[in-house]
């Protein structure tokens, strides 16, 4: 039994190796950019539109929706930005059901380079829009001494953050695992109907986190939201 | 007992004792964060929307220290690192 796909290596030439987490990771990118790509071929206008376009545009104004109630004001690369990671997330979560497919979110590697991508944002978006000084006086805050609580609250949220995806899509793949063993009839495909749903929850509260997090680092003025 | 089966009856005690609390903890924390979000939605219907996103994101919150614990029992149990240590020097 497994605990991450990175140990099942499926190719390796020399000291090359591909293991299941790079190659389930392109599957998913691959699967969402043909998707998208045949269906953004023909976009209309009119008032009747192809029905997979109706489809993405629902996806694509929901999680706007959701974002705008949380962040405010409209940011146009932050939103692509977070709408990528809920996409990712949610597809590669959801095509864990299919047999054979391993989640690439159920590595610690990829989780952790998701959760970095959020850590890098943060401070990005902070700058762009407060300034250097400003963003970096909000680490010393309320006084200089709380500097190193700051910091470190800013890296172990990333890394909460990381191992809460890792351990909900881990648990549910490897409890279906042990059932498997134990009661094969009837009781695991429930558990991966359960898997289905913690998965579409994990990645909205990704999300919703880290644009929670880019939030509180694009407030200056008001008291730092702690989460 | 030698030392290898020491380790495998703490690891796998530990991973016991670790789910259990783990497990019992959280849960209360949740279920008291639902009851008084069930409440206030009960009391302020138009706010359910505001309510069930906080309510989602601090489960969330609630939940990653059953996740932890999760996590630490299932490597005491799968991939203890003290198991290999000890294994290889019977071993070799």
């Amino acid at each position: 039994m497994e605990i991450s796909p990175d140990n099942l290596i499926c190719w390796s030439y020399g000291p090359v190796t591909l293991n299941a987490t790079i190659v389930f990771t392109w599957l998913v990118m691959g699967i969402m950019t043909l998707c998208s790509w045949l269906v953004t071929r023909n976009l209309s206008t009119e008032v009747c539109i192809p029905p997979w376009q109706n489809f993405l545009e629902s996806i694509v104004e929901g999680i706007h929706r959701q974002l705008r109630e949380i962040l405010g004001y409209e940011i146009r690369g932050l939103y692509s930005f977070l709408t990528t990671l809920f996409l990712f997330i949610a597809v590669s979560n959801l095509l864990g059901a299919v047999p054979g497919f391993q989640s690439p979110t159920g590595s610690l590697s990829t989780t952790i380079a998701l959760a970095v991508c959020v850590l890098l944002a943060t401070p990005l978006y902070g700058i762009a829009r407060v300034g250097f000084f400003p963003y970096f006086l909000n680490y010393m805050r309320p006084t200089p001494i709380m500097l190193p609580f700051n910091i470190m609250g800013e890296l172990s949220r990333t890394m909460a953050l990381a191992v809460r995806l890792f351990g909900n899509v881990m648990s549910g793949s490897m409890i279906s695992a042990v059932l498997l063993i134990v009661i094969p009839l009837i009781f695991p495909v429930l558990l991966q109907l359960l898997g289905l749903l913690t998965g579409m929850i994990q990645a909205y509260i990704f999300t919703v986190l880290a644009a929670i997090y880019i939030r509180a680092g694009m407030e200056v003025e008001q008291k730092r939201k702690t989460f | 007992m030698d030392t290898l089966g020491w380790v495998a009856v703490s690891s796998i005690v530990t991973a016991g004792l670790c789910i259990m609390i783990g497990g019992i903890c959280p849960a209360i924390g949740e279920a008291r964060a639902l009851v008084q979000a069930l409440s206030s939605i009960a009391q302020q219907p138009d706010e359910t929307s505001a309510i069930t996103r906080t309510l989602f994101v601090g489960m969330a919150m609630v939940e990653s220290t059953a996740i932890y614990c999760f996590v630490v029992a299932m490597i005491l149990i799968f991939a203890n690192p003290f198991w290999n240590y000890f294994l290889s020097k019977i071993e070799g």
